[in-house]
């Protein structure tokens, strides 16, 4: 009843081509982006910001990332732990060598950039190998980003554990040191990242991207050319993993080695990927919403039932638990939770008539 | 003196670290087999492998009495029990679906038989697990690679009837989700110590060509018997696809799902042996691998080290499993032996290593003049 686009009459271009075409849809969003931004700091408390809020919208970035590269372009990567990793030792090093950019923004932008540089670099393969190889390929992507910032001392700035830390952080002279700050900083990014990446996808770069995925071959005939397609979309993937990484080393962790940034790490993007909805933005949050969740909620959930348990058995049934639950999710919503997500709405629409 | 000739001295050294790495080879060659298996019949990209190569030898080294006299936890019953419970109720469910779905008629009562055996042999071998004693090889043997055939056959029902038809990317994710809960199992069950499965081999390190060279080539003779093992298996193998009627039946599925089906091949029950025989491939690869550097988590990671092999070798292809297992093998072991060197004191590294991304990058190159890999099918594209 109260979800109905009946009435609401586009008379422009514009309101022909908005996001949100419809107008409950865009007063739930803003409500969202409103209550994020001043309900949440009011009543958070520090265990919600670093355990659940911080980690959920660094890795949704990164699941935005991904889903552009995979859900999009077609090109299923298993490397995203590398770019973050570059992303992340990148914006370290400017950070530390050049103190006059101490501005946490240039600092992420240039951790992007030089993952998106990275990323154009290994997604050369892609040009000519297609499918699982490439996923494989991108493997060594992945091992060899891993061992170079494990090996060469330059990158950690030759420090003997081979650990970096940040300290002293700041955005155009703002300190940023508490959670409530880091919240609202990555809050901020990760909403404009959003927007460009939505607006990206439903241009003309984005339908290149989804022609490529659909039939590469059919789309190099009307004219899209396969290099430019694929690099771009590596290129723009690697960006948003690359700032997400970083921001993954700055905010979240604070001091972090290379192992932060492994091929587990990858695979649990992929995983927010697939279950979230590939080919959807909204997928990448709800996703990452799930994978972030499900774990701490295994983790609580036998000290809520009052078992007691060995904390390595905890972990073996938290692994049994977290692949069932993918295997599950897969074949209950192969095109996962956004799938879900409109399906609802469909419903919501016309109820309460079932047809 | 820079000659093309390999100084003698040099020579050694070279060909003792190419013959360790082919004989490591031969087990990524095992791992990549049970991918190529299941990739080839089902188009499944199966991730899995490598927790299954785990789950095997830790059910072999549990059965076997690796850990002896250590005290049996409580939670451990339980789990044993709940899962014994669900595999008897699963085999009565089954049943008695099948029953009704005959309308009340006659059960296929070799399928009973066949399930209510399954369920018997999995709570014989927990029981006796959790007992305290130990069983000897030539059974523990059987009753593992019974157990991944029980494995096989859950995998096939419940997770990939259900996702028929899906993309392979879905397929793959679906698997990972197989490895993740695997690992969690099989450690549930069977306990996270490193095991050693002993399987009476010759420990002491013999050595080859004496005359040759000076002290001549240093050679553990467990691995010889792995290469041995591994041979055996792959001979098997050529003659169960190319010479019995089932192997047939595997290639035409491999060809075509569609036409296999369509002249009367059941698609459900070869998929059912393929899962089956590379759960065999994996035990073998588990027992070995167990007895060389023991039973622990870190062997379901093999299954990254076999994906460069897979590159390099083609998906679809038996033999370029194994010769892509060599051939990575031996790089990888080269490469950490000669070239990292070089490359620390060039770069002033910490530390070489590079045997991690080396195979990858091997793999790789190769990938960028053959894309299909070295003796894959050669990928024809049609709008």
């Amino acid at each position: 009843m109260l979800y109905r686009e009946a009435g609401q009459f586009k008379t422009s271009y514009g309101a022909d081509q908005q996001i949100f075409p419809i107008l409950q849809d865009r007063i739930f969003v803003l409500l969202v982006i409103v209550a994020a931004f001043l309900v949440v700091p009011a009543i958070a408390s520090p265990y919600l910001y670093t355990e659940i809020l911080i980690p959920f919208l660094i890795l949704s970035l990164a699941a935005i990332g991904l889903n552009i590269l995979v859900g999009y372009c077609g090109q299923v990567s298993l490397g995203t732990g590398g770019f973050m990793a570059v992303g992340a030792y990148a914006a370290y090093n400017l950070w530390l060598r050049a103190p006059e950019f101490n501005n946490l923004i240039v600092v992420f932008l240039f951790g992007g950039l030089m993952a998106a540089a990275v990323g154009i670099l290994f997604g050369l393969p892609s040009l000519r190998i297609k499918g699982f190889y490439l996923a494989v390929a991108t493997l060594a992507s992945q091992f060899f980003l891993d061992w170079m910032f494990a090996r060469v001392k330059w990158f950690t700035n030759y420090t003997p554990s081979g650990s970096v830390a940040v300290g002293k952080l700041e955005v155009f002279g703002v300190q940023i040191d508490q959670p409530v700050e880091r919240y609202i900083l990555i809050l901020a990014i990760v909403v404009v990242a959003t927007v460009v990446a939505k607006n990206l996808v439903r241009g003309h770069i984005g339908r290149s991207w989804m022609a490529i995925r659909d039939m590469d071959i059919a789309a190099e005939i009307i004219g899209f050319r396969p290099l430019r397609t694929k690099l771009s979309a590596f290129a723009v993937s690697s960006f948003f993993i690359g700032v997400a990484g970083a921001m993954w080393g700055f905010l979240r962790l604070g001091s972090w080695e290379p192992l932060a940034f492994d091929i587990n790490r990858s695979f649990q993007i992929l995983f927010m990927v697939i279950i979230g909805g590939l080919g959807s933005i909204l997928g990448s949050f709800l996703g990452a919403a799930f994978i972030v969740l499900m774990p701490i909620l295994l983790n609580q959930l036998p000290g809520w039932l009052g078992v007691k348990m060995s904390t390595a058995l905890l972990s073996h049934l938290e692994f049994m638990v977290f692949g069932a639950m993918i295997v599950f999710f897969l074949i209950v919503e192969p095109h996962g939770l956004a799938r879900l997500w409109s399906i609802a709405k469909e419903k919501l629409r016309l109820w309460p008539f079932p047809h | 003196m820079a000659s093309s000739e390999p100084e003698p001295a040099m020579l050694g050294p070279f060909l003792e670290t190419l013959i360790g790495g082919l004989l490591t080879g031969v087990l990524y060659s095992l791992v990549a087999l049970g991918f190529v298996l299941i990739f080839k019949a089902s188009g499944v990209f199966n991730f899995a492998q490598g927790a299954m190569v785990l789950f095997a030898a830790l059910t072999l080294a549990r059965l076997t009495g690796a850990i002896d006299g250590r005290e049996v936890h409580l939670v451990h019953f339980i789990v044993a029990a709940a899962i014994l419970g669900s595999a008897l109720a699963f085999v009565a469910w089954y049943a008695w679906r099948e029953y009704v779905a005959r309308g009340g008629g006659a059960i296929e009562r070799r399928r009973i038989l066949l399930l209510a055996a399954g369920g018997a042999l999995i709570g014989g071998v927990v029981a006796g697990a959790y007992g305290k004693g130990s069983w000897p090889l030539w059974l523990a043997l059987p009753a593992t690679a019974a157990i991944m055939g029980v494995l096989a056959y859950a995998i096939e029902r419940l997770v990939l009837r259900h996702l028929v038809n899906q993309e392979g990317i879905i397929l793959f994710m679906a698997t990972l989700g197989i490895a993740y809960f695997l690992d969690g199992f099989g450690q549930t069950l069977w306990g996270s110590d490193i095991y050693k499965i002993n399987l009476g081999l010759p420990k002491d390190p013999i050595f080859l060509l004496e005359g040759v060279f000076e002290g001549g080539l240093l050679v553990d003779p467990g691995d010889l018997v792995a290469a041995v093992i591994a041979a055996v298996l792959v001979v098997v193998l050529a003659v169960f696809f190319q010479k019995t009627r089932v192997g047939r039946a595997l290639r035409a599925v491999a060809d075509d799902h569609a036409a296999a089906q369509s002249v009367g091949i059941p698609l459900d029950t070869i998929w059912l042996i393929v899962w089956t025989v590379s759960g065999l491939v994996a035990l073998a690869a588990g027992v070995i691998w167990g007895a060389k550097l023991g039973v622990q988590f870190s062997i379901s990671l093999i299954a990254l080290k076999a994906l460069p092999v897979l590159i390099l070798g083609g998906f679809t292809s038996v033999p370029g499993a194994i010769i892509g297992g060599l051939i990575i093998g031996a790089g990888e072991k080269l490469s950490e032996v000669f070239l990292a060197p070089i490359l620390v004191k060039q770069f002033n590294l910490a530390g070489g290593g590079i045997e991690n991304w080396f195979a990858y990058v091997l793999a790789l190159i190769f990938l960028l003049f053959r894309p299909q890999g070295l003796f894959g099918e050669r990928i024809i594209e049609r709008v």
